[in-house]
């Protein structure tokens, strides 16, 4: 049995923000991980760009940054969230600076690019494809000096524990023994991070299948607008990458424009070898080129960089140019292919602007929150979510821990074995590719009617996790990924089929037009 | 083309063969392994190929690597779990840090 004042479910940049604002205002706080600390989710993968307007590149305010938050986000912006986001950023990111992140600086100021959406140079970033990794690697050597953060890894947390509609905890497995260990806490912050993992082309780490989604969910919370799947439309397709993330070209498209192109090797987006074309529209952009036969020959389009020269393109690339030459790959001789691909989801749990979500005792933070980015997120602005929300919710829940006993928690029951009769590794990746042909980008009804079919047909096989076996249960651990993905994916299926429109992230091919009747959130509760 | 991936198990090895691409990594090919043929078989990965994580590290070939970076090649490869760490199963090893273990 574990018990701490705050648990923190989940160690990316809104979990750890969490701890630390947590034992800054008096909490004995316990941040767990399904694997290690600060090394998996969402944060240490991200390559680009942070959107604060902290305006040392040219003047900004927090306003003008909510305004083309507000404006990307197509009318579904919860503005309360919005503006914690864009008011609160630029001091998380200071704080950043002072822990000695490294943000990149030219004339001795922050240096600032222009991303698209922003109406200028707003997004800090950390030098080369640095940034997620310096994020991560900041925030875990903070945590590791704080006495009142205890960090205990590969802990799965399977459920939340409620007591009378209250939660009191949760029960987590311990992955590498199988043990059950209860966890008691006078509050919880699911800091979980999104669902890309749902499809086949993704740019997750494995941890992103939808946990605090279906935690929430069980435990009785609220989900809203879970039909906003962000695809980022130049994800790297071909030639095999390795080493490096499938989002790795957008910084260099900050810096250097270059050119989409399709087959006829002609720009088909209308952005004149410059990066200005939103996320939603470059991917329909790409995919209604493949659709006319005018794709690149992996399903994609091209993305060149050729015109720039090599002098340009060492001095923004720097020492990623030779990253690249491992991999075969001659900017000045060739393009390469790009697709879009699975990134960020905008929906999430419900909260209010403390971050609590209507279960009482029980908050959520970081990418796992549903609503600071409307139908579609804008450039930089995860990052900043993490740092906001997971500041927010580890304030609050500290202060509510503070006038809060500790709980009493037994430990859970397993329902007796299925017998296992398949292979949930392999129900996954079949999960994936039904998601990404009928649930991606583009949607229509029957492929959205044949998806949820086949989804709630995956049902008795998931619907509870029996024990796993001593030791480390690789298989169990498939099977209580599925069941969690398969809860998620119903819960985004069913959304992008009520929603009878299109709508920045969320596209509709039978309904392609916005309609102002669903300028409403879809949210969902079991 | 084919690798015949050869990975201990604890006291025995195990071998399997697995399709591939050029330009595909070990970890790919430990992937299909899962899905294709044996979901017990224990692994320890999270950012899948962007080599942030660096949670993959094994031995191939008597060498330490990250599985995620490590091409595939034809014919057969070794796989062993890292030698000087605490073996949990198959090709995980306990590379948490002491104080963010759970005992």
């Amino acid at each position: 049995m574990l018990q701490a004042d705050v648990l923190i479910v989940g160690s990316g940049a809104a979990g750890m923000y969490a701890a630390l604002a947590a034992a800054r205002a008096g909490a004995q706080a316990l941040l767990v991980d399904r694997s290690l600390i600060g090394r998996g989710g969402a944060t240490v993968m991200a390559q680009m760009t942070v959107a604060v307007a902290v305006g040392e590149e040219e003047p900004d305010h927090w306003q003008h940054h909510l305004a083309d938050t507000l404006k990307a986000g197509r009318g579904l912006c919860d503005p309360a969230l919005s503006q914690l986001l864009c008011e609160e950023g630029p001091a998380c990111i200071r704080e950043m600076d002072e822990w000695g992140i490294g943000w990149a600086r030219r004339d001795g100021h922050l240096a600032q690019v222009h991303a698209p959406g922003h109406d200028r140079k707003r997004c800090v970033y950390v030098d080369f494809l640095n940034t997620g990794p310096a994020v991560s690697k900041t925030l875990r050597a903070r945590v590791q000096r704080i006495a009142a953060i205890r960090r205990v890894g590969d802990l799965v947390v399977t459920d939340l524990a409620l007591r009378d509609g209250v939660c009191v905890g949760a029960h987590a497995v311990h992955v590498s023994s199988g043990d059950t260990v209860p966890i008691a806490a006078k509050a919880t912050i699911l800091a979980t991070g999104g669902l890309t993992r749902l499809y086949a082309r993704n740019s997750a780490s494995i941890n992103m299948g939808g946990d605090g989604y279906a935690l929430a969910l069980r435990a009785g919370a609220e989900l809203t607008d879970m039909e906003f799947v962000q695809f980022f439309p130049i994800g790297h397709l071909a030639p095999r990458l390795v080493g490096m993330d499938p989002i790795m070209w957008d910084p260099f498209r900050y810096k250097l424009g270059g050119r989409l192109l399709n087959s006829e090797r002609k720009e088909f987006l209308a952005e004149d070898g410059r990066y200005v074309a939103s996320r939603d529209v470059a991917t329909y952009g790409i995919l209604k080129e493949v659709a006319a036969g005018r794709g690149s020959p992996h399903g994609g389009a091209w993305l060149s960089f050729q015109h720039c020269g090599e002098a340009a393109l060492r001095e923004a690339f720097g020492p990623v140019i030779k990253r690249l030459a491992a991999n075969g790959i001659d900017l000045t001789r060739q393009p390469i292919e790009v697709a879009p691909i699975a990134h960020y989801h905008m929906g999430g749990v419900r909260v209010d602007a403390d971050m609590q979500t209507g279960v009482p005792q029980l908050f959520a933070a970081g990418e796992a929150v549903g609503g600071a980015n409307g139908a579609n997120r804008l450039s930089g602005n995860a990052i900043t979510e993490a740092f906001t929300f997971g500041r927010r919710a580890g304030e609050r829940a500290a202060a509510l821990a503070a006038k809060t006993a500790m709980p009493s928690l037994k430990p859970r029951t397993w329902v007796s074995s299925n017998g296992r009769k398949s292979n949930p590794a392999a129900e996954i990746v079949s999960l994936q590719k039904l998601m990404n042909e009928h649930v991606g980008p583009l949607r229509t009804q029957s492929g959205l009617e044949h998806a949820l079919e086949k989804i709630r047909a995956l049902e008795p096989m998931c619907a509870e996790l029996p024990a796993p076996r001593a030791g480390l249960d690789a298989e169990w651990m498939d099977l209580h990924d599925l069941r969690n993905m398969r809860l998620v994916a119903e819960c985004v299926t069913r959304a992008a089929l009520e929603r009878t429109e299109s709508r920045g992230a969320h596209q509709r091919e039978d309904f392609p037009e916005t309609n102002d009747a669903w300028q409403r959130h879809r949210t969902f509760r079991l | 083309m084919k690798a015949t991936l050869k990975i201990r198990r604890g006291a025995s090895w195990q071998s399997w063969e697995v399709p591939f691409e050029q330009g595909q990594t070990v970890l790919d090919g430990l992937r299909w392994i899962r899905v294709h043929r044996d979901p017990s078989l224990a692994i320890r990965f999270s950012c899948i190929n962007a080599n942030a994580c660096k949670e993959c590290m094994i031995q191939v070939d008597g060498e330490t690597v990250y599985a995620c970076t490590t091409r595939l090649a034809e014919g057969e490869m070794s796989l062993e779990p890292l030698p000087n760490k605490k073996l949990i199963k198959d090709l995980v090893t306990e590379i948490a840090p002491p104080d963010e273990r759970l005992q």
